[in-house]
């Protein structure tokens, strides 16, 4: 029931964002990494913040995270969605964090620290967004 | 020193009615608030020279300028992060009329949250850099169904209540208060109308398990405004509220309703800073404090922002509302008019107008005497001393 189906608008790509929507698209998880200092952000920016480096590229993520926060949104309803909608925060084990949402779980049993680990949907318009399962469960 | 201290002083406040359907433009709105706030302070738009509002504010200063028929203009400025910029115009008040650049500032926000562009409305349009509105990070809510501002601050209220051991009840006597406040303000959307914590823990989930509808702001439409001058020049018969201290701190991942991106989000770090600039900065005592008006837009940052202000210890927010302190007679009388939850939601700046009010002695929940007042708004704030 948490799965939201081909409803669900397509991301809003900029030329900023795109380093991460693009990978997605290709069924991989990024972060943005600094190839002068390293650090990886998210979400991306023109610039590293912490060296002001502009040379910055996708780097691959394993997938897996821990549920940092969630909420269960029941009100107000959009038609593109499911309700409720499980909205998740989740820390991925390389540092950064991401908003998204958890599926192939009762709403119920949503829990912080719930270990996680990457799946993909297609949205309208073809995109792609990456979302989160309990790990080492079946698609 | 960081923070803007002086003897810039409010000599006008005025607003429209509050409402949910105003029947008219949010510039319209405003230059009604505004030219009430100039009567009220002794002046007329041909005093006005500066101008200064937040973002999300929809008016256009061109065709505010074309409604009031002011002459000449030499300040205008917009304060981010939308709500959470709101106390931040008296900051650009106080620094121009304190550096010469402006004679006469009129800070204002006009809003139709109800009947226009509903704030707490589920739109999956994601608005990458929507001119100026400070809503970017948006873009990586809306393919996730995160749409609302309610939405957004839920992801931070669970994150709290998992570290503070607050739950829905503890939100709901915060509420309690608020209606309880509003339901004696003729002015309040909730005027007459209080509830019980049973009738908070009936209310429908909007964001499980932090946030029920009872627990959010109203969408309002209307304006308000006030006008800034450099001590007490204005003629106005009322009696001058002095800015005693003004800030807008921002921090490195901050967002406009969230901090979704920042290490941790069970403590509302831009309000420490914030305190930090107010009182310690200042010499200003949390003691000396009459009367607090906080941006309760849903009531669980209510307990965020009074553990980040020093109000209370972090995690214990719960306990100091339980115990009363938010009361008329506790030690932080708190959202007097009933706050956003219960008056109205005028993007913040009607606290503003309820503060000086307070300071005034003119407010329907008069606090007794009193002199000093905090209106914040997470990230920027002003502490106002009565003339």
């Amino acid at each position: 029931m948490s799965d939201v189906g081909p409803t669900r608008p397509a991301p809003v790509v900029t030329e900023d964002s795109a380093v991460f929507w693009d990978a997605a698209r290709a069924g991989r998880l990024v972060a943005q990494r600094c190839r002068s200092c390293g650090r990886l952000h998210h979400p991306p920016r023109p610039m590293c913040p912490a060296c002001h480096s502009i040379e910055l590229e996708a780097h691959e993520l394993s997938g897996n995270g821990t549920v940092y926060s969630y909420a269960l949104l029941h009100y107000p309803q959009n038609p593109a969605f499911t309700y409720p909608v499980v909205a998740a925060l989740v820390d991925l084990d390389e540092g950064v964090r991401m908003l998204s949402n958890l599926v192939g779980v009762e709403p119920e049993r949503v829990a912080i620290g719930m270990e996680v680990e990457v799946t993909f949907e297609p949205t309208k318009d073809d995109g792609v967004v990456p979302l989160f399962r309990p790990r080492g469960q079946r698609s | 020193m960081t923070t803007l201290v002086g003897d810039a002083t409010i000599v006008g406040i005025g607003q429209t009615e509050y409402s949910r359907a105003a029947g008219r433009s949010e510039t319209q709105l405003a230059a009604e608030a505004i030219v009430a706030a100039l009567a009220d302070a002794g002046l007329t738009s041909d005093d006005v020279d500066g101008l200064v509002s937040y973002t999300i504010d929809p008016v256009e200063e061109t065709e505010l300028v074309r409604a009031l028929g002011t002459p000449e203009i030499g300040w205008s400025s917009r304060v981010p992060y939308g709500g959470g910029g709101s106390q931040g115009v008296l900051l650009h008040a106080a620094a121009a009329v304190l550096s010469g650049a402006a004679e006469v500032v009129v800070a204002y926000r006009a809003i139709k949250a109800r009947s226009g562009s509903r704030f707490g409305a589920a739109q999956t349009v994601a608005r990458p850099t929507s001119s100026h509105s400070g809503t970017t990070a948006m873009q990586w809510c809306a393919p996730y169904g995160v749409l609302t501002p309610a939405s957004w601050m839920s992801l931070n209220a669970v994150r709290y209540m998992h570290a503070s051991g607050a739950t829905s009840v503890d939100f709901g006597r915060a509420v309690v208060q608020m209606r309880a406040y509003a339901a004696t303000n003729p002015n309040a959307h909730f005027y007459e109308r209080p509830i019980t914590l049973d009738d908070h823990q009936a209310s429908r989930w909007v964001a499980e398990p932090a946030i029920r509808l009872f627990d959010c702001c109203l969408e309002t439409d209307g304006a308000a405004a006030l006008v800034v001058t450099r001590a007490a020049s204005a003629p106005g018969a009322s009696p001058p509220v002095v800015i005693a201290a003004a800030s807008a701190s921002g921090l490195f991942e901050e967002e406009i309703a969230s901090n979704h991106y920042r290490p941790d989000l069970s403590f509302m770090d831009g309000s420490a800073v914030l305190a930090r600039r107010l009182f310690d900065e200042t010499g200003i005592s949390r003691d000396e404090l009459d009367v607090a008006l906080i941006y309760d837009a849903f009531s669980p940052m209510l307990l965020l922002q009074l553990e980040a202000l020093g109000f209370c210890e972090r995690g214990e927010a719960r306990h100091f509302i339980a115990d009363g302190n938010l009361s008329p007679t506790g030690s932080l009388p708190c959202n007097t008019n009933g706050g956003l939850i219960g008056e109205g939601y005028i993007h913040g700046l009607n606290l503003t107008l309820e503060a000086v009010r307070q300071l005034r002695g003119t407010a329907t929940n008069q606090i007794r005497d009193a002199r000093t007042a905090l209106v914040t708004a997470s990230r920027t704030g002003v502490i106002l001393r009565r003339g």
